[in-house]
């Protein structure tokens, strides 16, 4: 019998479902598997007994002879930036040293109501700023992942669900919440050979999580095959009062959905996307793609998305500006760490404790956003950042006169080795290329593993939808999927 | 429209005072503008404190439906325009105050626009100097905690239960030309907001405060550097601020100073304007939509509903109680000027109405005579408000129909008014315990004339001799005779018969 670590989501609540195992077992082999990895330090805090205790009630309800809930059984990591009643919370940030809250995230709270449980809580960039995870206050995570020629050289897990991803690939979770503001969900997936989906703006609720840039920021689920990602972006999903920005409307079945039949679709192939310099093996996975699309009955097209080349300065205006508010709360005041020197009055507090607790990404990007918004320069860059994104959100809108669905990269590369990008944060920031635009205009879009590069690393393949399109998304990345045939995993070395 | 002739004389000749106040008013709503807690004053320190007021990882604001409503009827009664599209911005600054860091506000797009307000400088003759002062704008925004620094000798305490409060910031045109123009404007916006019933206007209690902005300039020139004198919470406050600050503005000029712009504070007890900060230390906010809320947009249903929901307002209640219930000026400027009296003289209107079977016109003059006199003059001595009056207004209109039907004088009926409040027993049965109706009967009051007439023999003497003046006496003297209890009327009648 197969492990049941090697498991994924729907596996696993089918075989719970069925009694083929109980939910205890499974937990058990999940916990068992992530206390032994600790070299890729995926886990900051891990939370066995969490796990168990859902394990536990899921197996009650089983003999008690109820209906199983769409995650029955199924324990998952949890990105750091979701509060959870009494475990830590610190957006792998040392200013929110010893938070434990007292409150519940809805979407957490939705994954338990679902059956899930929680090993622990994974790493990531600090403030979900980053994308290599480089940027955690708590030591970066490390890549299962190695390239083929022996080098051993430490990978990025990509970021800033970096934590979710490298547990998700190292069968240490079925699967992992995982955020997205420009990114952070789609390429740590790409970058892992795993699947994650970041779902229209306004699906999954903010309330709980801690904010990076709010008209961004987005949960979602990573996993590791598009029906498992269904199946878990359902139980995240749905309308919540408390998030005013949160979409009153039904959750859809996305599994029951799911068809990789894509006859009468029109895929758009967007020609800005194609860069000069793009790196081989990601284009040329990208036209295999196009390929199975087209084996799978749509129709390519090639479509254009004029001001792409504008999205990424955009985004490093609008999120920093966002979130250098955000994080003013931060004070060393009622929670999480406090500086305070000798003699220090209430603003030498505060720029002790921020300076001292926040890192410098997290510090650069408040830097900037403050920046972008001071009188004198909030019209030449915040207005004109809201310009560009509104501009951005109508090529979009126009571009669903010729197509159903988008087909890019996800990232420019595959993963790179840690340190490689850290020294240069534009070079770094590059990597958000592909993935900003669908962020700026809260659209759904997921990757999907393609296939491996010429150094053996995987790549990723972005689909991107129009809104409230989730089962356009994921019906495309199950037909790549299906193709693909990717079963590549990374050897077992830690 | 009336020019005000409000000047300070300086030595350099007179100078003309610009006035516009930004008036902060909490909204009355049961819970915060953004969080469900409580907003009850004078809880224990951060008792009513949300996870959101707290500005606690992950918590986002949701806007409170009620304190939009009373926004917008708010508006209305301003006769402003309602923006049917409003934002949320956040203004950014670090303070103890402020747990988010941030105060969330309307700065680019305001629910309320233009308006104005009328004020009357006359009280005795409210449609004579009148002027009509511009609103520019309406918006709502949190209030911030409050920082107690005398909880500790090195430390300062915060106590957020006030933090997250909805505020209307109501921010006038530079209109205002005197203290006195200043101080009406204030009163009548404050009676607005109580008529709408969208702030209690409790200005002790801080619900509501204004922040004075003040310059000078020789009459016809423009406008001169001004200054703005903070959290001001009296209209007595406001007027000596302005009063103060104009006078040392006029100081420092005609010394051959010129004035900062620069953000003041207002010290009763030594009634002077003290510097706070100065332009060149003021904050940058870093105003920006704030990206988790909304924008709002009213649709007509919500506007319709907000507008049927508007209780008639000061200005137009006055004018009816002079035209249909024929009232004086004065009597229904008086009766108007605050919605509880306005309240207690239609039920008393409605009672009497009721009580004499006449119509509400009829019985209006009387009414308001009894509850501006007498009424009035015992809740002054007991030191009580009309809502605090011991007296219903079905008991006040017990009272004004015995007058009326001529059951007792308008003498006796002090009288039982005193007892009513006294004892809290009703007029009519008061009357007929005591004995205080009044007679018509004719054999006992000339029984009484005659007496009155021989005891004063000379002054009947003085009368018939031309003294006319006389006949006054003797009337008191036989009202006097009868207790009180004569019907004046008759009096008059029979003491005419037997002197002429």
């Amino acid at each position: 019998m197969t492990e049941l670590t090697d498991l994924g989501i729907a596996d696993i609540r089918n075989g719970v479902r069925a009694g083929t195992f109980s939910a205890r077992e499974v937990a058990t082999a999940f916990n068992a598997r992530v206390a032994e990895a600790k070299a890729l330090n995926a886990f900051m805090i891990d939370t066995p007994d969490h796990a168990l205790a859902a394990a536990d009630a899921i197996d009650a309800k089983r003999a008690a002879g109820e209906d199983l809930p769409i995650m029955a059984g199924v324990p998952i990591g949890m990105k750091d930036l979701f509060c959870t009643v009494g475990v830590e919370a610190r957006a792998a940030s040392e200013i929110l040293n010893g938070f434990k809250p007292t409150y519940e995230s809805t979407v957490s709270q939705k994954l338990w109501d679902a059956g899930a449980g929680m090993l622990g809580k994974l790493n990531m960039d600090q403030f979900a700023m980053g994308s290599s995870n480089e940027t955690s206050a708590f030591g970066n995570v490390i890549s299962p992942w190695r390239r083929n020629d022996g080098s051993n050289a430490p990978l990025a897990p990509g970021g800033s669900s970096g934590g979710s991803s490298a547990a998700i690939s190292a069968r240490l979770c079925p699967g992992a919440t995982g955020t997205d503001t420009g990114g952070s969900i789609r390429q740590p997936a790409a970058f892992t050979g795993i699947s994650g989906i970041k779902p229209t703006y306004g699906r999954c609720s903010r309330w709980g999580v801690i904010a990076f840039a709010s008209s961004l920021d987005q949960a979602g689920p990573m996993a590791r095959d598009v029906r498992d990602c269904a199946i878990m972006l359902e139980a995240m999903s749905g309308f919540d009062p408390k998030d005013s920005t949160s979409l009153d409307l039904a959750v859809p079945n996305w599994e029951a959905g799911l068809s990789s039949d894509l006859k009468g679709k029109r895929v758009g192939i967007p020609k800005e996307y194609r860069m000069d310099g793009m790196n081989a093996d990601v284009a040329a996975v990208w036209d295999k793609a196009a390929d199975w699309l087209r084996d799978a009955g749509a129709e390519i097209v090639e479509v254009s998305l004029p001001h792409t080349r504008y999205a990424l300065p955009a985004y490093y205006i609008i999120a920093p500006a966002e979130a250098s508010s955000n994080l003013a709360r931060y004070d060393g005041v009622r929670y999480g760490q406090r500086t305070l020197p000798d003699g220090a009055g209430l603003q030498d507090m505060y720029a002790a404790t921020r300076a001292a607790g926040f890192g410098a990404e997290v510090r650069r990007r408040i830097m900037i956003g403050t920046y972008v918004l001071s009188a004198g320069f909030y019209d030449a860059y915040y207005t004109q950042a809201q310009k560009v994104r509104a501009l951005i959100a109508r090529d979009f809108a126009q571009v669903w006169d010729h197509c159903d669905v988008l087909l890019a990269p996800t990232a420019p590369s595959a993963a790179f080795g840690l340190g490689e990008n850290s020294e240069d944060p534009i070079a770094m920031y590059l990597n958000d290329v592909f993935a900003v635009p669908a962020s700026l205009a809260g659209l759904p879009a997921m990757s999907v593993p393609g296939g491996l590069d010429s150094q053996g690393l995987p790549l990723g393949l972005q689909i991107i939808g129009k809104p409230l399109d989730e089962q356009g998304v994921l019906n495309a990345g199950l037909a790549i999927e299906e193709r693909a045939g990717f079963t590549a995993r990374p050897a077992q070395w830690w | 429209m009336t020019e005000s002739t409000y000047r300070i004389q300086g030595a350099t000749g007179e100078w003309e005072v610009v006035i516009g106040l930004e008036v902060h008013a909490q909204v009355t709503s049961h819970a915060k503008l953004f969080s469900g807690a409580s907003t009850t004053f004078g809880a224990e320190p951060n008792a009513q404190v949300s996870l959101v007021d707290a500005a606690m990882p992950g918590m986002l604001p949701v806007p409170n439906g009620e304190c939009v409503r009373q926004a917008v009827r708010t508006g209305m009664a301003l006769n402003a325009q309602i923006n049917r599209y409003s934002r949320f911005d956040r203004k950014n600054y670090f303070y103890a105050d402020l747990p988010q860091g941030y105060q969330i506000s309307q700065l680019y797009h305001p629910i309320v626009g233009e308006g104005g307000i009328e004020i009357s400088l006359d009280e005795k003759n409210p449609d004579a100097q009148t002027k009509t002062i511009g609103i520019e704008r309406l918006h709502l925004e949190q209030d911030a905690g409050k920082l107690m620094h005398d909880q500790h000798p090195t430390m300062s305490y915060v106590d957020l239960n006030r933090c997250g409060v909805a505020l209307m910031e109501i921010v006038s045109r530079p209109d205002m030309r005197s203290p006195a123009e200043a101080g009406a404007y204030l009163k009548k916006l404050r009676t607005i907001l109580r008529y709408v019933g969208s702030c209690d206007g409790n200005m002790e209690e801080g619900s509501m405060r204004a922040d004075v902005n003040v310059s000078v300039r020789k009459p016809g020139d423009e406008f001169g550097t001004r200054t703005e004198t903070k959290n001001v919470n009296s209209v007595r406050y406001v007027m000596a601020t302005i009063e103060h600050e104009a006078n040392r503005q006029v100081d420092v000029l005609e010394s051959g100073g010129t004035i900062v712009q620069e953000t003041r504070l207002y010290d009763p007890d030594k009634n002077e304007t003290r510097s706070m900060r100065s332009k060149e230390d003021a904050h940058d906010y870093r105003y920006f939509p704030d990206p988790d809320l909304l924008p709002l947009e009213l649709d007509d249903a919500f506007l319709d509903a907000c507008k049927e929901s508007l209780p008639e307002l000061p200005d137009a209640k006055r004018k009816r109680y002079e035209s249909e219930l024929g009232l004086s000026a004065y009597n229904a400027a008086v009766l108007t000027a605050e919605a509880e009296t306005a309240r207690w003289f239609e039920a008393l209107l409605a009672e009497s109405a009721k009580a004499q079977g006449k119509p509400e016109a009829d019985v209006a003059k009387a009414s308001a005579n009894w509850l501006l006199s007498e009424l009035y003059g015992a809740l002054n001595r007991m030191g009580k408000t009309i809502d605090e009056s011991p007296v219903s207004p079905a008991a006040g209109a017990e009272l004004v129909a015995l007058v009326a039907d001529g059951t007792i004088s308008g003498t006796i009926a002090k009288q039982v008014f005193e007892i009513m409040l006294e004892t809290g027993d009703g007029a009519g049965k008061i009357v007929e315990e005591r004995g205080l109706k009044q007679t018509s009967d004719t054999g006992a009051i000339d029984a009484a004339i005659a007496k009155v007439l021989a005891d004063n023999a000379d002054k009947v003497e003085q009368y018939r001799s031309g003294k006319e003046a006389l006949f006054g006496f003797f009337v008191g003297q036989t009202m006097k005779a009868m207790q009180g209890k004569a019907n004046p009327q008759m009096v008059n009648e029979q003491l005419k018969k037997v002197l002429n």
